[in-house]
């Protein structure tokens, strides 16, 4: 079944990284749907988060690629249901907009977005939310002219409780035994 | 003579200052390299300055181009079990490195290849002779990294070499900054021996390892196949262990060959497209398949749908990425082969499968007749690959190392030739690249030089990379040539043949005198065209001191059977 997976990747802060992760995707025909890196819980540690749509056998294999690249620490795949996700979306529309009043902030407010500045000649909002959310909100500003639009990638925790550091504790052990 | 001013690895004091060029060639020393094969350029100059005084101890190979050094260095290594260590400048020198990358890559050679760069002020300026080595090096490494600061090169080369040969080996790629190689730095090595998000072996499962001795135990038709990961992990003896006390046929892979005796009365020869015919057909009639240090090429397993369907397998690995990738495992074994197969075969009972051993014997014996007979005592008057081949193999009494390039002469090779020792195959096994045999040979003679070295080369493959023979010449390794053609790109021309109606589009060559061409490069040589000179050119091209080509004339249109058409499941191999 072809659904959407978010891929959590924990890596060394290496440059170039980055490259080496994407090209596995490449080389898979994989399209990469969202793209984020961040810091995460631990010093040092890297996270990036992805979205990809594929299927659990294809994503079960392209983890372990992931995983064997010598400065990648871990890799994750969920289904939708097993992370608490965000997006970020900003809307850029002209302040005329705003002499539609009532429609107009009514629209922000329902959508639980908020006006993140006002210029002379445009006003920000912001809204963070799920894809179809922001998309929504798209939809029903474009009547107002929207003159730019951008989303961020997903960010996403897991609901799985087990901790990272525990994760690299047991690498640790396995290192010893190798060593 | 150089006078020995240089002090290496132990005698080094503590901390030493030094150029990052000469902290290069120390840190090699502390990692005991002593043969690099490698061409300077610009870029990596200073290194190569550095080298001069150090002639000594470690011996450079200049090889005549770059993808020469890399095939050198994993000839070198797959005989040896050490790292391969190339140099080269940047831009078109690291470049021509990518197909010898490539090959260590899929053939798991450990190999440390150092470029030069440019000076990290001019990096992304489109400097003379710079390339994004890092980038495109990216996909042919299991690790690589650029250094643009001399302190950071002993750190960068320890880890190199940890991930070249930990794990499952594979090719790195140091890339050095020429302000690098320049700049100074308080010279102290330290090996590494963990990295934090590395883990090169996994801690075998025991309760998995129970199971497998119990589908082991209960299996009426067990089959073992021996990849290049028993080479790998040494566990060649305890294979035998197992394969013994639990009375188990085997086969190997092409990267397998040579891991046990040819003659092992259990060694039912070789898998895969080209490989035996009972080996191929059994793996569709066993109920427990042991698939030890393999990874599942196409070239094994024809269509995955229609392979082994009917048994439980057992998949002994080091890399937890060819688990399930291709054949799904009953039971992974996630270790070190060697540890597995120990644990294992103290595991299993002792047993006995007489009736299904001796059915190997009775398909052999179908392949006999229909192929090998004809392959080897042939009744037409052009000789074939086969008689030539094992002729050698016998002459060098299972006790030398066979090197191939790519196509039929390779499944020839590999079919005929009997070993007795392992490590003595090399041949470009997953990337399948032709001109790999003539450097390979150099770096394996290089690696043992005790052993005879012979490379089977194809008269297209040997003009892929024929330029070696300078080096080889140069540097008077005793590497013995034989160059069986067919005036065919013959592997090419066999599928025109059988798959596109006989339409030879553009596989007919015509070739250079190729004893001329070794003689004019000082390489003596000599051409046999008929049966009756093939002995004595054989036992010349042995007896002669030093390197020596030569040449035989084979049958133009001969095929390679069996063979298991692309696609066609194991089953349907196919005897002409
Ligand atoms: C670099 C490279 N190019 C092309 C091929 C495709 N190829 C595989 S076998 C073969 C023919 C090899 O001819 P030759 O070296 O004469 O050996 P023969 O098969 O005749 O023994 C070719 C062209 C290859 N394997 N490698
Ligand atoms: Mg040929």
């Amino acid at each position: 079944m072809i659904r959407k997976y978010t891929i959590s990747i924990f890596t060394e802060n290496f440059f170039g990284l980055l490259n080496r992760v994407t090209i596995i995707f490449t080389r898979r025909r994989i399209n990469i749907e969202s793209l984020t890196v961040s810091e995460s819980e631990i010093k040092g540690v890297h996270r990036y988060t992805l979205v990809i749509k594929s299927e659990e056998e294809r994503v079960k294999k392209l983890v372990k690629q992931i995983e064997k690249l010598v400065d990648v620490l871990k890799a994750f795949y969920y289904i939708n249901e097993e992370t608490v996700f965000q997006e970020i979306a900003l809307y850029k529309v002209s302040t005329h907009a705003l002499k539609e009043g009532r429609n107009f902030e009514r629209l922000i407010r329902e959508h639980h977005a908020r006006m993140l500045t006002v210029e002379s000649e445009f006003v920000v909002i912001e809204k963070t939310g799920h894809k179809e959310e922001t998309q929504e909100l798209l939809r029903e500003l474009q009547p107002f002219g929207v003159l730019e639009f951008a989303r961020s990638g997903r960010v996403a925790v897991s609901k799985p409780m087990k901790k990272l550091s525990s994760y690299l504790k047991e690498m640790e052990e396995e290192q010893l035994v190798s060593a | 003579m150089e006078t020995l001013t240089k002090t290496v690895g132990a005698e080094l004091k503590m901390t030493q200052t030094m150029t990052g060029a000469e902290a290069v060639i120390q840190s090699l020393l502390a990692e005991d390299v002593d043969t690099v094969f490698g061409y300077p350029g610009g870029a990596i100059m200073p290194i190569y300055d550095a080298l001069f005084d150090y002639q000594h101890f470690i011996n450079h190979v200049l090889v005549r181009h770059e993808q020469g050094a890399t095939h050198a260095a994993q000839g070198f290594a797959r005989v040896s079990g050490k790292v391969g260590v190339c140099f080269a400048t940047s831009g078109p020198g690291a470049t021509n490195l990518i197909t010898g990358l490539a090959d260590a890559m899929i053939d798991s050679n450990p190999l440390v290849c150092i470029t030069g760069q440019v000076a990290s002020h001019l990096l992304g300026t489109d400097a003379f002779q710079e390339t994004d080595v890092l980038g495109v090096s990216m996909a042919v490494t299991k690790w690589n990294c650029q250094v643009t600061k001399a302190e950071d090169i002993p750190g960068a080369i320890a880890k190199a070499f940890y991930i070249a040969r930990s794990g499952r080996p594979g090719p790195v790629l140091i890339d050095i900054t020429k302000d690098a190689q320049f700049g100074q730095l308080e010279f102290n090595y330290e090996p590494c021996g963990i990295i934090r998000s590395y883990v090169p072996k996994q801690k075998l499962d025991i309760e998995k390892a129970r199971e497998a001795a119990e589908l082991i135990n209960n299996a009426k038709k067990p089959f073992l196949l021996v990849g290049q990961g028993v080479i790998l992990s040494q566990a060649e003896q305890v294979v035998l262990n197992l394969v013994e006390k639990a009375d188990i046929p085997f086969a190997w892979t092409l990267m397998g060959l040579s891991a046990m005796p040819t003659d092992h009365e259990l060694n039912m020869g070789m898998l895969g497209m080209h490989g035996n015919y009972a080996p191929n057909i059994k793996t569709n009639e066993c109920d427990v398949l042991i698939a030890v240090g393999m990874r599942f090429d196409d070239r094994v397993t024809g269509d995955v749908s229609k392979y082994a369907r009917q048994a439980k397998v057992i998949h002994i690995e080091i890399d937890p990425a060819e688990i399930d990738k291709i054949i799904p495992a009953d039971v992974p074994l996630l270790a070190d082969a060697k540890e597995a197969v120990s644990i294992l075969s103290e595991l299993v009972l002792p047993n006995k499968h007489a009736d299904w051993v001796d059915s190997f014997r009775e398909m052999a014996a179908i392949e006999e007749e229909k192929i090998i007979t004809k392959d080897l005592f042939p009744q037409k008057e052009g000789m074939t690959m086969g008689e030539v081949v094992r002729n050698v193999s016998q002459k060098l009494d299972g006790d030398g190392v066979l090197v191939t390039d790519v196509g039929q002469h390779q499944m020839a090779a590999s079919r005929y030739f009997q070993f007795k020792r392992t490590r003595s195959n090399v041949t470009s096994g997953g990337l399948g690249t032709m001109g790999f045999a003539l450097p390979a040979a150099l770096g394996a003679k290089l690696g043992c030089p005790e052993r005879d070295v012979v490379a089977v080369i194809g008269d297209g493959g040997f003009q892929m990379t024929l330029q070696e023979l300078a080096t080889i010449y140069q540097t008077k390794a005793a590497v013995k040539i034989l160059v069986l053609n067919n005036n065919f790109l013959g592997m090419v021309r066999q599928w025109q043949q059988l798959f596109f109606d006989k339409r030879y589009s553009f596989t007919e060559m015509v070739n250079p005198d190729f004893v001329k061409v070794s003689e004019a490069y000082g390489i003596p040589a000599l051409k046999v065209e008929g049966r009756e000179n093939l002995d004595e050119g054989l036992k010349t091209m042995l007896e002669t001191e030093g390197p020596f080509l030569l040449e035989v004339m084979v049958e133009k249109e001969d095929n390679v059977f069996p063979m298991v058409p692309t696609g066609a499941s194991v089953s349907d191999i196919r005897l002409e």
